[in-house]
């Protein structure tokens, strides 16, 4: 895999550069915002009518689940939710590149990756419901817990991925992170440790263009996959609202990785179509044009488009997954609404691989304590 | 003049006090300008003190509280936002092995205004990482200085006070009070800003608390009044130095004291501050120091937390303990 060449320039987001950066790479696309599936020199993908069908499904599901979750939250029902609206691509592409043995490592934004790894979404919800810090196995899943520090999880993946190769496994780690968190040391250390020991891990860069109200070029005068350079492994850029091109580039990538070739950068190139949580205002430093101008790039619009057009979806299909997408989110909401709280007992009991006697006697005081209310409840 | 303030608008208005009487004064933080902070402490200020004064950070809290110091040693004085509690540790090596020590090093040729702003505490039904109560690593560092607002008026002249002090402080805020209101009179003389202040007065037993748990000891002696209980609180204010000695002569009185606050009781300030008023009043006391905390596990998710947290029940419980010895 190669760096693509930076000398045939577009900028791919009309209105949303700065002026003083360089002018913008050309994205890796397979498939146009209009639904026209075009050849890359070095990208190639040949999926089935099936393969298609199913990633378009996959698409809707996380977008109906995202948006089942605001409505929740918006109902008192949860906490916060970080939106992954217009991410879709990006988390599905990844997502669904990895091989059943590979390995995740997700911000707290990767639900569309949550997905394609089998979890729960009743396990998302309840971390977000404030039930617990999710509820999945990590080992099982192949998907790491969430991680709400920005890039810790960076270097998790890197450690995982050394641990990979003196196993000789022939598998490889796919580590999420925002534009924002590329500018903490922790993800630059990560980028060097991988670099240095040859890692096989993919660095999977989700460029929604905001850190919540900062806008890229805080972060960085220079395209992001550029970076990878200076670390010295190869850096990508995708159109991250392409689902086809995110798949083909970071199932080379991990292929690479798996192969003994070290790490790769990939930034997909997309945008954070909603809020960054439910308890931001985007209205207070974007403006509405730019967001209009990114519906164009709808992610999931270009695949509908591509398969009624040729003929490798009918009506009947897209039928069958909104009425698919009906019932997910109703089971979503049921299972959300009626999650029971958890005991108190559960802030204590995992703390240790090996309880201590002073916590144990701290949760017997805590459980006599709370006894001592009427109804055994506060 | 008076005027009712919330928590964050007292704090909003003395950042913009402290900014346009020293123009060496420069906020950074992450979402600070435009936005104005995700609590919007600053909000507005960027607009009028420019992008200069009012800096975007990039997301890299090693670089706020590092470029800080540089800023500090050509006689800026950096006020740094931490956006929530639980993102200070990446700047904590920073705080701990740099800011803290400059002035000791250089034998005082070079001083550290710098002021850290950390919302802190829980109780606001947050996810990871947005409830902690990181005091006591602070105030175990010789070289900073950490206070705690727990009220409007304190919030508008302790953030003054701490942007115009030569030493570096941890500037705590309550975050879930951050809307509580009260009556600030901005042409008053402030109390001094390290010290502690009697802010009810008692006879039976003595509580301390800062930050967040002033109110909730506030409530609490409330409803021990209505059993025939006196109860005097202290809002510590100040947690290093601790300004201990209205509170050694508050426990001389009464013979009995609790201490509150939200991080896990283990190694907390309560220790420190248990172990201060045992030497200095151990011949009067009638009980041994109570401790009301946090439970020494990780701050739980959030549907747990008023089980975490001290609450009036727990302060009363401690009362009850204290006045049965
Ligand atoms: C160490 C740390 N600092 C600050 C925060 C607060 N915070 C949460 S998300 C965020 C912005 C992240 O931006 P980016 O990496 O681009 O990811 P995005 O949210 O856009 O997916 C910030 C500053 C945090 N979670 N962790
Ligand atoms: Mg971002």
């Amino acid at each position: 895999m190669s760096v693509s060449s930076a000398t045939e320039v577009v900028d791919p987001v009309p209105g949303a550069g700065a002026p003083h950066l360089p002018r913008q790479p050309d994205l890796i696309q397979l498939l146009t915002p209009e639904g026209q599936r075009v050849e890359h020199p070095e990208y190639a993908i040949d999926l089935d009518d099936q393969q298609l069908r199913d990633l378009y499904r996959d698409l809707v599901l996380v977008r109906r689940w995202d948006a089942e979750a605001t409505a929740l939250q918006r109902q008192g029902e949860l906490g916060i939710w970080a939106s992954l609206l217009g991410q879709e691509a990006a988390q599905v592409g990844a997502g669904r590149a990895l091989e059943p043995g590979d390995h995740a490592f997700p911000t707290y934004r990767e639900h569309g990756v949550a997905w394609t790894r089998g979890v729960d979404p009743l396990h998302v919800m309840s971390l977000f419901r404030g039930v617990d810090n999710g509820g999945w196995d990590p080992v099982a899943t192949g998907f790491n817990l969430y991680t709400v520090v920005i890039g810790a999880q960076t270097l998790h993946a890197t450690g995982y991925a050394m641990g990979l190769q003196r196993d000789s496994a022939e598998t490889a780690v796919l580590a999420f992170l925002g534009d924002g968190a590329t500018s903490q040391g922790e993800v630059n250390e990560a980028m060097i440790w991988a670099a240095s020991f040859s890692a096989p891990v993919v660095f999977f860069c989700q460029n929604n263009q905001y850190a919540i109200s900062v806008p890229l070029e805080r972060q960085s005068r220079v395209p992001l996959y550029q970076r990878a350079a200076g670390f010295g492994f190869p850096g990508v850029r995708v159109d991250g609202n392409d689902v086809l091109a995110v798949l083909a580039v970071t199932r080379a990538a991990l292929a690479a990785a798996r192969e003994g070739q070290g790490p790769t950068f990939v930034e997909a190139f997309t945008y954070r179509m909603g809020a960054h949580t439910t308890s931001d205002d985007p209205t207070r430093y974007r403006l509405a044009s730019e967001l209009e101008e990114w519906k164009l790039r709808d992610p999931i619009a270009r695949v509908k488009a591509y398969l009624s057009r040729s003929g490798s979806a009918d009506q009947d299909f897209f039928d069958a997954v909104e009425a698919e997408a009906d019932e997910l989110a109703a089971r979503i909401r049921r299972g959300t609404t009626e999650m029971p709280d958890p005991p108190g007992t559960a802030m204590f009991d995992q703390v240790y691989a090996e309880q201590t006697a002073h916590l144990a006697a701290q949760q017997a005081e805590f459980e006599a304590y709370q006894a001592s209310f009427e109804g055994g409840h506060r | 003049m008076t005027e009712t303030l919330t928590i964050g608008k007292a704090l909003n208005l003395g950042l913009r006090k402290a900014m346009e009487d020293d123009a060496k004064v420069v906020l950074m933080g992450e979402d600070i300008g435009r936005l104005g902070g995700v609590f919007r402490i600053t909000d507005g200020l960027q607009k009028d003190f420019g992008e200069d004064r009012v800096v975007d950070t990039p997301l890299a809290e090693a670089g706020i509280l590092g470029t800080a110091v540089g800023l500090a040693m050509r006689g800026y004085r950096p006020v740094c936002e931490i956006q929530f509690d639980g993102f200070v540790f990446p700047a904590y090596n920073q705080i701990v092995t740099q800011v803290a020590k400059i002035h000791a090093r250089s034998r005082g040729k070079l001083t550290m205004p710098v002021v850290i702003r950390i919302p802190f505490g829980g109780g606001i039904g947050a996810v990871e990482h947005h409830s902690e109560s990181p005091e006591a690593y602070f105030a175990h560092t010789p070289g900073l200085k950490v206070v705690a607002v727990s009220n409007p008026v304190d919030a508008y002249w302790g953030i003054q006070q701490a942007i115009a002090h030569p030493d570096p402080i941890v500037f705590l805020e309550p975050k879930r009070r951050y809307w509580d209101k009260a009556e600030v009179d901005t042409a008053a003389t402030p109390d001094p800003l390290f010290a502690s202040r009697v802010v009810r007065g008692g006879d039976d037993v003595t509580v301390l608390a800062y930050g967040p748990m002033v109110k909730t000891a506030l409530q609490a002696a409330e409803a021990a009044a209505e059993e025939g209980r006196s109860v005097e609180v202290v809002d510590l204010r100040t947690l290093s130095p601790l300004d201990l000695d209205p509170v050694v002569e508050s426990v001389r009185r009464t013979g009995r004291c609790v201490v509150v606050h939200e991080a896990p009781v283990t190694l907390g300030l309560g220790a420190e501050i248990a172990a201060r008023i045992t030497e200095a009043c151990f011949h009067s006391l009638e009980a041994p120091v109570l401790r009301v905390g946090g439970y020494d596990t990780p701050y739980p998710p959030s549907k747990l937390e008023e089980e975490y947290l001290p609450d009036l029940d727990r302060v009363l419980d401690a009362v009850d303990r204290a006045m049965g010895f």
